[in-house]
């Protein structure tokens, strides 16, 4: 955003540069993007190359129904990180938390950017959509609704950044007092990426990026529009602890000897086993741990209606219902049934027996 | 997604719901409508104890009879593999246990998942070897009606199903672990009213087989 007059005058490798970023250092984030991508090593020099010679592209980001949890995963890296630099060093030409104008001249840049980049901008939206009342979430007296109609016009795609843009999210929660909705209900004929999570993975958002950099095409989409490399395999499958799960060896308590050593935590409600996110592999706070790592179950935050999925810590297979702690009543209901139909039985016998009638030797000699 | 985590919402919560009224107060009309009409009183003299008998033939009866084995070893032996293969996945693996424990209460240690999947695999295989059986065999086609075939169906459904849940093989996930409890949640209901009753009067009957047999002071 320093550069609010002419975003496209630097290339990306410029940028970098400019703010220390070493040959190294660069060529080692391809790397990484490479294999996260789960792109051949013969890619690298392909992927530094094109990131090299990219120019700024115009980022404008939305924010609408959310909590600013994804950009804080996007901007509180511990150290400068080429991740946040390549997301600083995109144009972004519109973000609420970021940004230093304010009021109109905001909307005034978010114009501009539009009217300059027709066609070629991206979206990034983090936050679902309130279709019950405009005034529920409305910026400069623009709904939210209105707001990405337009901005989505001329944009090349749409990047729904959080489980709140991709799915709905909290806001979308039963009994959804807001009629939120994702971005993907809203914007049909563009493009959509989801990146889910709440909030999701930097390295996902920045790979992403970089891929569209590099490409200047969207990764390829799983059937819920998330980018296949990284939400292609599930939390369980990735898990360091599936070895006790196949054992059978569980925590049942966050503080029981289990805990400590480090079982599987599917009894403590895990939802790892439904999850598809790269947490496993990528993890939290540049590599340092991530959910499952520091003890706690997976949440299923990159899922659609995670937070209805019937309680974080029960797990996946166990019913929910109050009837099974009312068993006692259901088997009290079926003795009395059962006693019910054996009495009856007993009278139909006892009646069939009234009726028999003897038949002695004379009365068949009478009929014959 | 969003429709399979709603699906398994529901095959959890009023799916699992009914299926176990009907289930636990089937089996129970069932068990009492027998205990409670009894057996016809018999009046002569007894020439040895119930008791004994009664509880052995429980258990002998568990081994087939020599003759039965050797005219159709097959049948014997699948419906060994089988049940014995169904009864491990079925009160061996760990999530199972799991909701058992949640659901009444009672617990106990289970074995390795992997182990479990074998033994899965084997049952599967059985059962449809056992279709193909009971197919092909003329005596044995004869014999079965479509209680037969409907009791088979909602016993394989779970094996299978809980088979491709357990190896991802349904994507999503949701959607195959709400499709294997909606297939045990058929063979709940199915089962207090078909032969699947089996697995409880198995043993009345065989008491009352024994127990007969040692009043009248007979091997049974």
């Amino acid at each position: 955003m320093t550069d609010q007059k002419n975003p496209f005058s630097r290339t990306l490798g410029e940028s970098l540069r400019e703010f220390g970023v070493t040959r190294r250092g660069f060529l080692k984030f391809c790397a990484a993007t490479a294999s996260l991508m789960a792109l051949p090593p013969s890619m690298v020099p392909a992927i530094a190359q094109a990131l090299e010679r990219a120019k700024r592209p115009s980022v404008i980001w939305l924010s609408f129904q959310e909590c600013t949890g994804c950009t804080e995963s996007l901007t509180r890296s511990h150290s400068p990180s080429v991740e946040n630099l390549i997301f600083d060093y995109i144009s972004l030409d519109y973000h609420h938390t970021l940004q230093a104008a304010a009021g109109e001249a905001a909307e005034a840049a978010r114009e501009a950017a539009m009217r300059e980049n027709e066609g070629k901008y991206l979206v990034v939206v983090d936050g679902s959509i309130p279709l019950g009342d405009p005034g529920f979430s409305a910026i400069a007296g623009i709904s939210n609704k209105q707001m990405l109609e337009e901005t989505v016009a001329g944009a090349a795609a749409v990047i729904a950044v959080g489980s709140c843009a991709a799915f709905g999210g909290l806001p979308h929660a039963s009994p959804n007092p807001t009629g939120a909705v994702s971005v993907g209900d809203l914007v049909k004929d563009k493009p959509v990426l989801n990146i889910s999570g709440c909030p999701p993975i930097p390295t996902v958002i920045t790979g992403v990026l970089a891929h569209f950099l590099t490409f200047g095409a969207l990764p390829e989409l799983d059937e819920l529009g998330r980018p296949v490399v990284f939400y292609g395999q599930s939390i369980h499958d990735r898990c360091y602890r599936r070895p006790f799960y196949d054992k059978g060896l569980f925590a049942e308590t966050f503080d029981d000897e289990g805990a400590r050593k480090g079982w599987c935590l599917f009894r403590l409600g895990c939802k790892g086993p439904m999850t598809r996110n790269a947490c496993a592999t990528a993890k939290w706070n540049q590599g340092t741990s991530w959910p499952v790592e520091s003890g706690h179950g997976c949440l299923g935050c990159s899922e659609p209606n995670f937070w209805d999925a019937g309680g974080f810590y029960k797990a996946l297979s166990i019913p929910d219902s109050d009837l099974t702690r009312n068993l006692g009543y259901v088997a009290a209901g079926g003795v009395a049934l059962g006693a019910a139909a054996g009495a009856l039985n007993r009278s139909t016998q006892a009646k069939a027996k009234q009726k028999h009638e003897t038949v002695t030797i004379d009365d068949l000699d009478k009929k014959s | 997604m969003s429709e399979s985590i709603d699906f398994l919402l529901w095959v959890r919560g009023p799916g699992f719901d009914i299926a176990l009224v009907i289930f636990v107060v089937g089996i129970l009309i069932r068990i009492l409508e027998i205990l409670v009409i009894g057996r016809r009183p018999d009046y002569a003299e007894p020439r040895g104890a119930e008791l004994g008998s009664g509880l052995l033939t429980l258990v002998t009866r568990t081994a087939p009879e020599p003759g039965v084995f050797k005219r159709s070893p097959f049948t014997v032996v699948g419906g060994y593999i089988w049940h014995i293969g169904f009864l491990i996945s079925l009160f061996l693996f760990v999530p199972h246990i799991e909701l058992i424990h949640a659901t009444l209460g009672l617990k106990w240690p289970g074995i390795a998942s992997n182990l479990v999947d074998a033994v899965a695999a084997v049952t599967i295989v059985t059962l449809i070897a056992m279709l193909f059986s009971r197919l092909n065999h003329p005596v044995k086609r004869f014999l079965s009606g479509p209680e037969d075939y409907l009791t088979w169906l909602v016993t394989f459904l779970p094996m299978l199903s809980g088979y491709l849940a357990y190896h991802r093989m349904i994507d999503p996930y949701t959607l195959g672990l709400g499709l294997h409890i909606l297939s045990v949640e058929l063979l709940m209901v199915v089962f207090p009213f078909t032969k699947l009753m089996h697995a409880f009067t198995f043993a009345l009957a065989r008491w009352y087989n024994g127990a007969m047999a040692g009043r009248r002071g007979v091997q049974s």
